[in-house]
C-alpha cells in the first residue's frame, strides 16, 4: 500500500537532494572539522557553507547559528541559557498552548521556584498581547511564546510580542520548528533574541536542529567541553547532518512560494470539502492566522483513534488531538486551552501537508474520511442520538 | 502506533454486533462524552430469563474500545446471567489475545456495563459513575472521571494492582489532573493490607537451609515486593549464602539515595519473618 503522508507536523520525508548532499560525509568524508589536516578541513568548509544556508534562510548572520541535536535541546538550551543569564531574576512567561519542549521546562521550574506564567488563548488559539504586557515585569528573565502551533497552525504575533518583551529587558526565544520553511522570517528586521528550529520538520534528517542567538545577546552553554560552535554547543558536530541541515534551507527558501501558494490551496480545498460533506464539524484555530499547510478539523461524536485507525487502513497518515493516541487521559492541552468542546475535543484530527503533497492525494482524503466518520458516528451512542435529529 | 494484536485489529475493523436491540431485556451504559469513551450495551435473555442470546453494542471510543465492547458480545452470548457476572475484564483482554496496558480501561468498561445491565434487570442499584454523575455506593477518589473508593479497590483487587499508574492505566482515575495520586496509593496500600491478612506469617522456630532459602524467596515476594511497587521500585534476588542475602535493587529503588535505608527494612522483614541472623548486602547486578 503507498502512504499517503499527511502528518507532515510530526516529522517529514528527507528530500532526495538534501539526502544527496550528506550521503559524502559518512563513508568517505567523514574528517573531523576540528582537525588541523586537509581531510577535516574540507568539512570544516562544508560545515560553514551550511550555516551560512541557515544564516540566509532566516536573514541572519552565519555567526547567530549555533547546530544542535534537535528542537528540543535548542528549547532547553534558550531557557536554561536565559536563567544562568540573569541569576537574580525569578520569572518566566510562556503560553499554555506551547510544545512540551517549552511547557514542561518551564512547570518544571516552579519546583525550583521560579514564578511561570501561562499565557492563556482565545477560543481560535490567539494570544493576548495585552495579557503579555501585563505579565512582563523587571523580575522576568524569559519569554518563551512558539512561532505556530503544531497541532493547530495558528500563527502568534510573534514581532509584536518581542517588542513588548525587550522593552522590559528581558530575553525573548520563540519555538519556531513549525514555522520555519513554512512562512518566511527575517531576523534582520525583528526583536527575537533567540530562536529554536528542527531538521526534520522542513526535509532534513531527524538529530539536527539549530538556535539561533542574535549578536550581543548572552548566552551560557547548556553542553560544554570542546570549543565547537564558537563555545555555545560542545560536541563535535553531526557533520553530514548539519550539511543535510543546510541543504534543507536553501531548498526552503527557494520553494517558500509554492508553501504559499500551491499548499495553501490544497490545505484550503480539503479544509473546504470536508467541512461540506461532513455535518457537525469544526476547523481549530479557523477563525486566526494560520500556517498554509495545517488542517485541524474536529468532528462531534466520534473518537480519534478510530478515525486514525481507519484512515491508516486506507493508507492515510494523519495525527490526531484525542486522548487515546497519546496514552494520556485528556484531548490535547492546546484544545483544552481553546476550550474547543468536550462533544468534538476528542474527535479532532490533524492534516499536515508538504511540498510532496499531490492533488490526487487530497482527492483521496475528501473521498475516504466521510464514510469513515459516518460508520463511527453510527458506531457511537452519541453519534446516533445525534443521527436521528 | 499502539501495539493492538491482530485480534483487536480485526475486531475493531469488523466489530460484531453493533447496533441495539429494540426489545431488550436490560440496557447497560457507562462512560461519556466528557470522559472520551462510552459503552452502551443491550442483552436479549431467551424465553425462561436464563440465558443471554443476543447482545449489542455502541461504543464511543478508541480502537481498543471497540474491539473490547464486540469482543464482550461475543462472550456474553449462551451465557446464564450469573456466568456472565463471572466475566472478568482479564477475560476480555485475554479473548482479544491481549490489550496495551494502557488499554485496559477499555476491557474494565466492558466488563462495568455488562455488570450494570444485569443489575438493572434484576432491579439492584450499582455504583455508576460518568463525568457528571456518581450514584451508588462509595466516595469519590477521581473527581475528573467520577470514581469511587469502591470501584477502584474492586479493580485494584481483581486485577493485583501494585503501582498507581497501572490504576490509571486500567480505570483512567488520576490520569487527568493527577490530584487523587496520591488517594489511590492509599487504597492500594489498603488492598494489600487486607490480602496480607490472610495468611498470618509466623517465623518457624528451626530451619534447614533449603526451607531457609524457600522462605526468604517467599518473604520477599509477598512481604517485600508489592511495598515497594507502591512506591515504583523493586528488586532481585541475586543469592542467598548462609544468612547473607544479596538484594539488587530496580526501578525507583535502583540509585536511589534512600537504598540504604530500603536495604534495612528488607533485612528487617527477613529478620522478623525468618531468622534473626539475616543479613542483606546490596550488590549491582
Amino acid at each position: 500500500m503507498k502512504e499517503i503522508y499527511l502528518d507532515n507536523n510530526a516529522t517529514t520525508k528527507v528530500d532526495e537532494r538534501v539526502f544527496e548532499e550528506m550521503r559524502p560525509y559518512f563513508c568517505e568524508l567523514y574528517g573531523n572539522p576540528s582537525s588541523m589536516h586537509f581531510f577535516g578541513g574540507q568539512v570544516q568548509k562544508k560545515v560553514d557553507e551550511a550555516r551560512a544556508r541557515v544564516a540566509a534562510l532566516l536573514g541572519a548572520q552565519p555567526d547567530e547559528i549555533v547546530f544542535t541535536a534537535c528542537g528540543t535541546e535548542s528549547d532547553n538550551a534558550a531557557i536554561r541559557s536565559a536563567l544562568e543569564v540573569f541569576p537574580e531574576k525569578r520569572h518566566v512567561i510562556t503560553s499554555r498552548v506551547e510544545h512540551p519542549a517549552v511547557l514542561t521546562q518551564c512547570r518544571n521550574l516552579t519546583k525550583r521556584g521560579y514564578r511561570v506564567t501561562e499565557l492563556n488563548v482565545d477560543g481560535a488559539g490567539r494570544l493576548d498581547l495585552k495579557e503579555l504586557a501585563a505579565a512582563v515585569d523587571d523580575d522576568t528573565a524569559i519569554v518563551s511564546l512558539m512561532y505556530a502551533n503544531n497541532e493547530t497552525g495558528v500563527v502568534f504575533p510573534i514581532e509584536e510580542a518581542a517588542a513588548i518583551v525587550k522593552a522590559k529587558g528581558a530575553i525573548f526565544h520563540t519555538d519556531a520548528v513549525q514555522a520555519v520553511g513554512k512562512i518566511p522570517l527575517n531576523m534582520a528586521q525583528s526583536g527575537i533574541d533567540m530562536l529554536s528550529l528542527s531538521g526534520h520538520k522542513l526535509h532534513a534528517p531527524k538529530g539536527v536542529g539549530v538556535l539561533y542567538v542574535r549578536r550581543g545577546t548572552p548566552f551560557r552553554p547548556m553542553l560544554v567541553g570542546g570549543h565547537q560552535e564558537r563555545g555555545r554547543r560542545a560536541g563535535t558536530e553531526n557533520t553530514a547532518s548539519i550539511i543535510a541541515m543546510g541543504k534543507a534551507c536553501e531548498l526552503a527558501q527557494r520553494h517558500m512560494d509554492e508553501e504559499s501558494g500551491r499548499v495553501r490551496q490544497l490545505r484550503d480545498r480539503l479544509e473546504r470539502e470536508l467541512s461540506a460533506v461532513i455535518p457537525n464539524t469544526r476547523i481549530n484555530g479557523g477563525g486566526a492566522e494560520r500556517l498554509p499547510n495545517t488542517l485541524s478539523i474536529a468532528m462531534e461524536f466520534v473518537e480519534g483513534e478510530g478515525i486514525l485507525l481507519l484512515l491508516s487502513d486506507k493508507g492515510i497518515c494523519a495525527s490526531s488531538g484525542s486522548a487515546c493516541t497519546s496514552g494520556s487521559l485528556e484531548p490535547s492541552h492546546v484544545l483544552r486551552a481553546m476550550g474547543v468542546p468536550f462533544t468534538c475535543a476528542h474527535g479532532s484530527i490533524r492534516f499536515s501537508l508538504s511540498r510532496f503533497t499531490t492533488e490526487a492525494e487530497i482527492d483521496s482524503v475528501i473521498k475516504e474520511l466521510p464514510p469513515i466518520i459516518a460508520r463511527l458516528r453510527e458506531m457511537s451512542p452519541f453519534g446516533r442520538e445525534f443521527l436521528k435529529k | 502506533m499502539w501495539d493492538y494484536t491482530d485480534k483487536v485489529k480485526e475486531h475493531f475493523l469488523n466489530p460484531r454486533n453493533v447496533g441495539e436491540i429494540v426489545d431488550a431485556d436490560s440496557v447497560g451504559e457507562v462512560g461519556s462524552l466528557a470522559c472520551g469513551d462510552a459503552l452502551k450495551l443491550f442483552i436479549k435473555l431467551d424465553e425462561n430469563k436464563e440465558r443471554i442470546v443476543d447482545a449489542k453494542f455502541q461504543t464511543f471510543g478508541c480502537g481498543s474500545a471497540i474491539a473490547s465492547s464486540s469482543a464482550l458480545t461475543e462472550m456474553v452470548k449462551g451465557k446464564t446471567l450469573d456466568e456472565a457476572l463471572e466475566i472478568t475484564n482479564q477475560q476480555i483482554a485475554d479473548f482479544l489475545g491481549g490489550l496495551p496496558e494502557e488499554k485496559m480501561h477499555c476491557s474494565v468498561m466492558g466488563q462495568e456495563a455488562l455488570e450494570v445491565a444485569i443489575a438493572k434487570y434484576r432491579g439492584v442499584e450499582v455504583a455508576v459513575h460518568d463525568h457528571d454523575h456518581v450514584q451508588g455506593e462509595g466516595e469519590i477518589v477521581c473527581k475528573c472521571f467520577g470514581l469511587t473508593d469502591v470501584f477502584l479497590k474492586k479493580v485494584i483487587a481483581s486485577n493485583k494492582l501494585h503501582t498507581a499508574e497501572q490504576v490509571t492505566h486500567f480505570t483512567k482515575a488520576g490520569g487527568a489532573c493527577g490530584g487523587c495520586i496520591p488517594k489511590i496509593k492509599d487504597l492500594i496500600a489498603e488492598v494489600m493490607g487486607e490480602e496480607k491478612k490472610k495468611p498470618a506469617a509466623e517465623r518457624p522456630a528451626k530451619l534447614t537451609n533449603l526451607k531457609k532459602m524457600q522462605l526468604i524467596q517467599e518473604t520477599l515476594e509477598n512481604e517485600v515486593r508489592p511495598q515497594l511497587w507502591a512506591d515504583g521500585g523493586d528488586l532481585e534476588l541475586i543469592d542467598i549464602d548462609g544468612s547473607t542475602v544479596q538484594v539488587a535493587f530496580r526501578k525507583a529503588c535502583a540509585g536511589c539515595a534512600s537504598s540504604g535505608y530500603t536495604a534495612k527494612f528488607v533485612e528487617q522483614k527477613l529478620r522478623e519473618l525468618v531468622a534473626e541472623d539475616i543479613v542483606v548486602q546490596e550488590v549491582q547486578g
